[in-house]
């Protein structure tokens, strides 16, 4: 701040005050006889007794202002003066936060280099873990984490990008971004229809050979595995290294209705999971893998 | 002066007056005016473009901020559950501001990158499908309403009157950004932009 509007400050706050005081103690009025000072207004008779303020008002009035000149003493208040404690909100909040770490910090440690699974069984750090879970993760996975509909269930033993400690963890530090493309422009409406109904029937057990050979002599398998093999599987058991999901079992991410495929297919799908390592920091997730590793084996 | 003469002289009361509660706004707002704290924008903060102006927009039309702040204080509990406190350069471009009041919801000053687009659209749609518990309203209508594209520039050019550096090319360019897109495009890109300027410190 310019020295400028630092004089100004402290010259307008310091003015005020000794106005405030003036008008406090300058104007106040002792009364001579109680009874026959008036203010001189008169209505139909009736007449003002020009009494001096209450005492208890003009106490609290006398106090604020001494803690007035307190505050401004120790706190910054005037212009550039910073106060005698020298205090600030930022600091305040980094004092706050190194604590918070610090105390953080040593439980956290303990727990850094605990392998995942014993992790996993360690109720202390697994009442933090949903903790963290419940603070960042629910939003999306819901708060027991089974998931909606185009958000993973956790709770189940299907994953989409592996359920290893590692593949957890690597999901939870980089993120995922899953690219299911948009076919409709490549497909004809009723090829779009047969394909739908491919996919769909790929999760049910086959009728004795009698779904496979209509599902061949719509050309729907012939267009299946030219174009959604490379990530789905031949047979639709999925592939992690895409998050494919597996087509062939009966967990549907984004729903498992025909329209709800067939859409899929459409439009495409563009799954997204936030990497966390900018916000939680390797110690929580740590804890967070496992707390989501332990989600699916209660 | 003898009290009786000011009140008698309404001229003279309102004149003393208007003296007696400057002081406040003299001390308080006037210096900030010129402070470079608050006038200049914080490294990272950068106009709206066309359709996240829009989004800011149906922001306020829908009255967001009566529910959702977006104004983190410097307090722990609050940077540790939105990031880094909100600071004065970040609001430079913002007229009017929408620190908001009141907490129904979330703050959203840096909820920004935060989720993905897609739990925007399913959670703007309708809350209780990703937020079983949450009691905000719906927007459907989001996903019908077309954008008026010339509407943009004139908001554009109304900002920049105001003091937004807009260039003629981001006016120039403004409605492609919102050609054939529906208002919830707007919403959501004007959400993920949120607070993105400063980094998370958490």
């Amino acid at each position: 701040m310019s020295s400028f509007w630092s004089a100004w400050i402290i010259g307008l706050t310091v003015i005020s005050l000794v106005l405030l005081c003036w008008l406090l103690f300058g104007t106040r009025k002792i009364p001579v006889d109680k009874d026959k000072d008036t203010t001189g207004h008169v209505y139909d008779g009736i007449e003002e007794y020009d009494n001096p303020m209450p005492s208890w008002w003009i106490n609290m009035f006398v106090i604020s202002i001494v803690f007035g000149v307190f505050y401004l003493l120790f706190y910054p208040g005037l212009g550039n003066f910073k106060g005698l404690l020298n205090w600030t909100s930022a600091s305040e909040w980094e004092a706050d936060v190194v604590e918070a770490k610090s105390k953080a910090e040593s439980f956290y440690v303990a727990y850094a280099n605990t392998p995942i699974p014993a992790l996993a069984e360690d109720a202390t750090a697994m009442r933090v873990g949903k903790r963290i879970f419940s603070n960042n993760c629910a939003t999306c996975h819901m708060v027991d984490g089974s998931g909606a509909k185009g958000y993973p269930n956790l709770t189940d033993d299907d994953w989409l990008y592996g359920g290893s400690p590692e593949q957890i963890e690597a999901t939870l530090v980089n993120g995922r971004v899953a690219a299911m493309p948009a076919w409709e422009s490549a497909l004809s409406v009723a090829e779009l229809d047969n394909l739908t109904r491919y996919v769909k029937s790929l999760s049910q057990p086959a009728e004795a050979g009698e779904n496979a050979a209509s599902r061949a002599m719509q050309g729907a398998e012939q267009k299946y595995l030219a174009m959604c093999s490379a990530c789905h599987g031949e047979s639709g058991e999925g592939n992690i290294a895409f998050g494919a999901p597996a087509l062939n079992d009966d967990t549907w991410l984004y729903g498992g209705r025909e329209v709800e495929i067939r859409h899929s297919i459409a439009k495409g799908r563009r799954g997204v999971m936030p990497a966390q390592a900018e916000i939680l920091g390797e110690q929580k997730i740590h804890l967070l893998t496992a707390y989501v590793y332990q989600l699916s084996r209660q | 002066m003898k009290h009786d003469v000011v009140e008698k002289n309404i001229g003279l009361m309102i004149v003393l007056i208007v003296v007696a509660i400057s002081f406040g706004a003299l001390v308080e707002l006037v210096p900030l005016f010129f402070q470079k704290q608050m006038t200049e924008p914080v490294e990272g903060v950068r106009p709206l473009n066309g359709l996240e102006l829009t989004g800011r927009d149906i922001y306020i039309r829908e009255g967001c901020n009566t529910c959702h702040s977006q104004m983190i204080r410097a307090l722990r509990s609050e940077t540790e559950r939105y990031g880094h406190y909100s600071v004065a350069g970040e609001y430079v471009y913002d007229y009017p501001f929408l620190w908001g009041s009141k907490r129904t919801g979330p703050d959203l000053a840096r909820v920004g990158g935060r989720y993905s687009d897609g739990w925007h659209r399913a959670h703007l749609f309708n809350p209780r499908d990703v937020v079983p518990e949450s009691i905000m309203p719906g927007y459907a209508w989001l996903f019908d309403n077309d954008i008026d594209a010339q509407g943009v520039q004139k908001k554009m050019r109304a900002l920049r009157k105001v003091g937004v550096p807009y260039t003629d090319d981001d006016i120039a360019a403004a409605p492609a950004s919102v050609d054939g897109k529906k208002e919830i495009d707007a919403m959501v890109a004007y959400l993920q932009q949120l607070g993105t300027s400063i980094k998370y410190k958490r």
